[in-house]
């Protein structure tokens, strides 16, 4: 045969063969050793956003949607998709949409900045919260505060937290819920409140009276004004004002009473 | 006494990431979290010492007989290569389905790594035998996980780390890299 068409044809024949035999071997295995998948998975897999937050508390959307599939896991525990991704889920799953899980958003319970809260030390070390808080009590002299060091604005998956005037401020519309911030924050500050809560005792000191005013312009005092005025939709917890979200709370007259000035509205 | 200084010069002295400067994007994509550099040495491992056993079995049994091997070398190994992970993927999730759900994300990310088709085409270049060729590739893998892990570590501590803002991020952790490799340098001499 032609020399010249050899050197053609018998790379050709020879990566060709590769191939074809590499194909075949994939196509058999493919056929006879495949794992049968729930076509559901893949359908529940396309209701999630697709985040991988870990919100749920599963390790992406993918896990979470097999786990809804072959554990019969909660369908409303993705925050991002919502109530209507929990209905879409619950679609595929062929069973009726369960009530809708209220939108919740991440809250900040102080509102202590570098204006109001006094600094007993100046910190220099590791920028993190839990880094301060290790370092003898951190350098808040409010031992309840939030320090601003920014862990909750690290761990965020959509950046929906700043720190701005030394304490973190959440962006509601851009919350997402996934409870991130909740668990880093060493002083758990960080609460999932209802998005359509609007008034807040936005301080987490459980100091008496006189102790929180010493260290912080903006805390709350436990005077139990609001406690009485709100009726049972503020409880005392000790000496610190605590909203009780599960009950209606429309009483805005509060805020311009508190004398701790931490009832706020966000 | 050959195979032990083979062993140790492809770990050590001609490491595969720090020397000779292969595999690189999974040893700075993968190496933010101990976790995931661990499963993916793993899954590199696993992938090298077979790939070179197939290689081998390529390049001695269909190449040199046909006179090919000056060419089509990397174009066959990357396809033998990736359809032996493609393999290896169906056919451990249905037989071991723990190690899947342990390797099974990083081994698409290696089927045309560099480092797995650079220890294969080395093995070809330096002629080795078969048992020689596969014990390359192991300790070649080897070296690639410790170059990995040990990056990993240091990594993780950068991150709580406070360097100047503008070093923040990649540009610390590629400095990094730079003087990992040149401490690697001091293995150079040590087997020849």
């Amino acid at each position: 045969m032609d020399p010249v068409i050899t050197s053609v044809l018998v790379p050709t024949l020879c990566v060709g063969g590769c191939g074809l035999a590499s194909a075949v071997a994939l196509g058999i295995a493919d056929k006879f050793l495949s794992v049968p998948e729930d076509p559901r998975v893949q359908a529940v897999l396309a209701a999630l956003p697709g985040a991988n937050c870990g919100g749920c508390g599963f390790a992406g959307c993918a896990d979470y949607a097999s786990a809804i599939v072959l554990h019969g896991a909660e369908a409303s525990l993705c925050a991002p998709a919502g109530s209507a991704g929990a209905a879409a889920i619950a679609q595929v799953m062929g069973q009726a949409p369960g009530a809708a899980a209220e939108r919740k958003v991440a809250l900040v319970l102080c509102c202590g900045d570098e204006t109001e809260a006094v600094r007993r030390a100046h910190y220099n070390g590791i920028t993190d919260c839990a880094a301060a808080h290790a370092t003898a009590g951190g350098d808040k002299a409010c031992a309840y505060g939030c320090l601003g060091y920014g862990s909750c604005a690290r761990v965020c998956p959509v950046n929906a937290v700043r720190v701005e005037k030394g304490i973190a401020a959440i962006d509601k519309e851009a919350c997402i819920a996934c409870g991130k911030c909740v668990k880093v924050c060493p002083r758990k500050l960080v609460k999932l409140v209802p998005a359509s809560a609007q008034i807040h005792v936005l301080c987490s000191s459980k100091d008496k009276g006189p102790a929180v005013k010493k260290v912080c312009g903006t805390g709350c005092i436990g005077c139990h004004m609001c406690a009485k005025k709100a009726g049972d939709a503020i409880v005392m917890d000790g000496s610190l004002a605590v909203v009780d979200y599960a009950k209606e709370l429309k009483d805005t007259e509060i805020i311009a009473k508190c004398p701790g000035h931490c009832i706020r509205k966000a | 006494m050959e195979y032990v200084i083979l062993f140790v010069s492809a770990i050590l002295v001609n490491n595969f990431v720090l020397s000779r400067f292969l595999g690189i994007c999974p040893f700075l994509g993968v190496s933010k979290r101990m976790s995931t550099a661990l499963g993916m040495s793993g899954a590199v491992m696993f992938v090298m010492t077979i790939a070179a056993a197939v290689t081998w079995l390529i390049q001695t049994f269909l190449l040199v007989p046909l006179g090919l091997d000056g060419f089509l070398q990397t174009l066959s190994f990357i396809l033998v290569i990736a359809s032996l992970v493609q393999l290896i993927d169906i056919v451990m999730k249905r037989f071991a389905p723990p190690l899947h759900a342990a390797l099974g994300i990083y081994l698409p990310l290696i089927t045309t790594n560099c480092a797995v088709l650079g220890a294969a085409v080395i093995n070809m270049k330096s002629g080795h035998g078969f048992f020689k060729s596969v014990l390359f590739a192991f300790a070649a893998a080897i070296g690639f996980a410790l170059a990995l892990l040990i990056f990993a570590g240091l990594r993780e501590r950068i991150e709580r780390a406070d360097p100047p803002r503008c070093f923040k991020g990649v540009a610390i952790s590629l400095i990094t890299a730079g003087l990992l490799s040149l401490a690697f340098m001091g293995f150079s001499g040590l087997v020849k």
